[in-house]
């Protein structure tokens, strides 16, 4: 029987869309049930939890299901004390926002399409496109970090979840097609970022080893 | 607050744009005043361009100076800044604040996406599948009404709320695909909490203050019909 308080999360290891949510959560110091889907056969609480999209993440949060990553993180920085994941000025969040949601809107797409793409053609047009939204997500880092570690400044923020969500993606293009697109000398600031991102303390345990994401894609490409 | 040095606010948008539309009808309900600038979105204006360098589009609202981005961010930017006298937009329960940013992100995501398809769709197939899909989207968001009104008038309950302003960007776009097309997005027979929704929200005075004429849009939308018409025919 679900307590009031208890935190249960459907996910997929590989998902950065679950793995943000994995590290809000870690950096509230919330302990919470984790439950791997297999995406090839959802189970009945993924299916009544996110009847409209069946996707992961969901959180479940003394039984009430909350869906969609940015809008789960949202709640998980509202509802539990520690450290803040938003910034507390509406400007400074309203930036947040923005580049979290250039992530999900401009980076990730043609990032999955790479990794996805048939052709040599297809897959040099998507790394163009990737790296294009990375160029500029290494202008933001400059103009939101101030000169320190992170998206969020000192610790880990709303836009270092959003992206950092990605890095095994990243490091995935490299393995398999001698691809960076998180490239050492175009995006200098990121990846110095990347390394200091894994290493926190919220994302240890939780972005996977990349020899994961790269069975879990080949398994993609062989559908 | 009364504007004055202090709290300047400026609006780049389109007089077509739903999403310029969402934030005009949120200030509107907040009561703020401030200055809107017409964009023609053929020639960008300098403002526009260095205001929002990375997606040149409108709307911006710029506060003080600093530019504020993408429709749904905007209008929670001014929730957050403004709280005002009256209850704020989004609700004040983290779970329910969850709700209705789901929605809204349903909104943009599927319903906006599906019916623009239905209308633009470059092959009838692909017109006809977006359709069957405006429709899925449109019961899933009469239940999502009937959930967060509670039998109240709007998404926001008593007052209008976060969502109400979200899908109120697209109500005189709804007028006008109806004269274009002859075709109602919420109508009484599939989504008659939405239908009823659509004139409740359409009769309110601070949303007729911005509301953009129906009739205007729909010879709009035809106007640039005949402009792509001829375009590819020309190609």
């Amino acid at each position: 029987m679900a307590g009031k308080d208890d935190v249960k999360v459907l996910g997929v290891v590989v998902s950065p869309f679950a793995i943000r949510v994995r590290i809000a959560l870690n950096m509230k110091g919330v302990s919470y049930e984790y439950m791997e889907e297999d995406l090839t056969n959802k189970s009945e609480l993924l299916l009544s939890s996110n009847p409209i999209h069946k996707k992961v993440p969901v959180l479940i949060h003394g039984g009430k299901p909350i869906c969609e990553s940015l809008v789960i993180v949202q709640y998980v920085d509202e509802v539990f004390p520690g450290a803040a994941v938003l910034p507390s000025d509406p400007y400074d969040r309203a930036v947040a926002r923005f580049w979290a949601a250039y992530v999900d809107d401009k980076m990730f797409p043609p990032m999955v399409a790479f990794l996805l793409a048939v052709t040599e053609e297809e897959r040099a047009a998507k790394a163009e496109e990737t790296l294009a939204a990375m160029a500029q997500l290494e202008k933001a880092f400059g103009e939101c970090s101030g000169g320190k570690p992170f998206f969020g400044g000192d610790s880990i923020g709303y836009v270092d979840l959003a992206l950092g969500s990605n890095l095994q993606w990243l490091e995935t293009s490299y393995q398999m097609f001698g691809v960076a697109l998180l490239d050492a000398v175009k995006t200098p600031l990121l990846t110095a970022w990347a390394k200091r991102f894994v290493e926190a303390d919220a994302a240890k345990g939780v972005v996977p080893d990349t020899a994961l994401a790269v069975e879990f894609c080949k398994k993609l490409r062989a559908r | 607050m009364a504007g004055g040095g202090e709290n300047k606010l400026k609006l780049l948008g389109m007089w077509t744009s739903p999403f310029a539309l969402r934030v005009k009808l949120a200030l509107s309900f907040k009561g703020l005043s401030y200055e809107y600038v017409e964009e023609d979105l053929r020639n960008k204006s300098e403002l526009l361009l260095s205001s929002n360098p990375v997606h040149k589009k409108v709307p911006v609202l710029i506060h003080n100076g600093k530019p504020i981005c993408e429709s749904q961010i905007i209008v929670q930017y001014i929730d957050e800044t403004f709280p005002g006298a009256d209850a704020s937009l989004l609700p004040s329960d983290p779970y329910e604040r969850a709700v209705a940013r789901f929605w809204a992100a349903y909104i943009d995501d599927k319903l906006l996406k599906s019916w623009l398809q239905a209308s633009m769709g470059k092959t009838e197939e692909e017109k006809a599948e977006a359709l069957k899909e405006t429709f899925a989207a449109v019961a899933n968001l009469e239940a999502a009404f009937k959930e967060c009104s509670k039998g109240k008038p709007f998404f926001g309950g008593d007052t209008v709320g976060y969502l109400d302003v979200t899908l109120g960007g697209l109500v005189s776009w709804m007028h006008a695909g109806e004269a274009l097309y002859g075709m109602r997005l919420f109508d009484a027979t599939r989504s008659p909490l939405l239908d009823a929704w659509v004139d409740r929200f359409g009769s309110l005075d601070a949303a007729k203050a911005v509301l953009p004429d129906a009739g205007r849009l729909a010879e709009y939308a035809k106007k640039r019909q005949a402009e792509q018409a001829a375009a590819a025919a020309a190609n």
